[in-house]
């Protein structure tokens, strides 16, 4: 059984951030509806949430270097929040975390518990690991989507962008129905723990109850990113 | 003497053709970038210690990331960021003051509540949650206005949460 892996960063986004980083890990399984297990830790952790944990929730370490990095790469963290916050503010507004069936609620019992940034691809749409890089002049989302702005971090495997960094993903590579393996990336920045970014990834394993795939040919398996 | 110093070959260097300057950024990004850091950090804070106080404004334009940004922008993020915080440490400042003014206010108004008619002060103007206030207001109403009998009552704090309530019997109609 192997972890997570670390995917690749293209040599000028990681000379601006050096701790930049894409871990992830393959997992064999596909969307369903939520176990009554999983709905009841949504339900404790819930009710573990108050509103004065919510307003400090930008203080912690975690977060706070999501929103440091949100700042450095020009996004304004308050309108576009980090993967916590969003969270956190979506939990004060219905009054619970609301599940939406899996493995949309294991990312979110990850980022609650760990306050790492996540996203869920499908495996099989991926040509080759996924890794960090900047978008090419005139380049499309996907390949045949939207038109990136030159210079845009995007997340890609070998051939094209599957998705804007903290933003949307490629039609064609979201966990559909049909998705039979998942790739779950974790985004580490500056002032993450490795160890946060892996107790992330072993807690999406553990809530979706699924054994780690082996990774793709060309992965990097060296920890750390940095 | 004049004549030697108005020689201007004196002066004059051969022109030597001078290399191309490499302008390194990187040192001058990374500083920026940790000062952005240092001032999310500072602002962060000023955030949680202005809780629950409201009318804030926390907002630093966006720059159309995630991107990298040029050493102009980082500048003027760094720039914003810094006037954000001036500004809001300011306003933190003049509201503290206010807030320590209106404690004083009460103290007063529990000292010589007749001095202090109908004055209210609730707990935003102390910068405290909830919705508890204190009034002063008259003993036994409009008897009290007349003998002067002034005290201060300290409401009990926001109404609770009923719910919908009971829902209404139906009327019993007779045919």
């Amino acid at each position: 059984m192997s972890g997570p892996v670390s995917g690749w960063v293209s040599p000028e986004l990681r000379d601006e951030f050096p701790h930049l980083g894409l871990r992830y890990v393959e997992l064999v399984g596909s969307p369903g509806k939520t176990p009554r297990p999983v709905r009841e830790r949504l339900r404790v952790m819930s009710n573990r949430f108050t509103g004065g944990k919510a307003i400090n929730t930008r203080q912690q370490p975690v977060p706070w270097a999501y929103r440091v990095f949100y700042r450095q790469i020009g996004i304004d963290p308050d309108d576009r929040r980090t993967p916590i916050e969003e969270v956190v503010l979506e939990r004060m507004k219905l009054g619970g975390f609301v599940s939406r069936g899996l493995p949309d609620d294991a990312l979110l019992i990850a980022t609650v518990e760990t306050g790492v940034g996540m996203l869920a691809l499908d495996a099989d749409a991926l040509d080759g690991p996924p890794g960090l890089r900047l978008a090419t002049a005139g380049e499309r989302l996907g390949g045949k989507g939207r038109r990136l702005t030159p210079r845009q971090i995007v997340v890609a495997d070998a051939s094209r962008a599957v998705g804007v960094l903290f933003g949307d993903v490629a039609e064609g590579s979201e966990v559909r129905s049909s998705t039979r393996r998942l790739t779950v990336a974790a985004v580490r920045v500056k002032g993450v723990p490795e160890v946060s970014v892996e107790e992330a990834l072993w807690t999406v394993v553990e809530t979706l109850d699924a054994s780690p795939a082996e990774p793709s040919a060309g992965a990097t398996t060296s920890r750390g990113t940095g | 003497m004049p004549e030697v110093l108005e020689r201007h070959e004196f002066f004059s260097f051969p022109a030597l053709p001078l290399a191309p300057v490499e302008v390194d950024e990187r040192a001058a990004r990374r500083s920026l970038l940790e000062q952005v850091a240092r001032l999310e950090a500072e602002l962060t804070s000023l955030f949680c210690s202005t809780f629950p106080r409201k009318d804030f404004d926390w907002h630093v334009g966006s720059r159309g990331g995630p991107r990298i940004l040029s050493l102009l922008e980082l500048e003027e993020l760094r720039d914003d960021l810094a006037i954000r915080l001036q500004d809001n440490r300011r306003a933190l400042g003049e509201r503290t003051a206010t807030e320590e003014r209106s404690r004083a206010l009460i103290e007063e108004m529990m000292l010589d509540p007749a001095a202090h008619r109908w004055m209210r002060v609730g707990n935003s103007d102390i910068g405290e949650p909830g919705c508890k206030h204190w009034h002063v207001r008259p003993r036994f109403g409009v008897v009290g206005m007349f003998m002067n009998w002034w005290r201060v009552r300290i409401s009990s704090g926001c109404p609770l949460a009923e719910g919908r309530g009971h829902r209404p019997r139906p009327r019993l109609s007779f045919h």
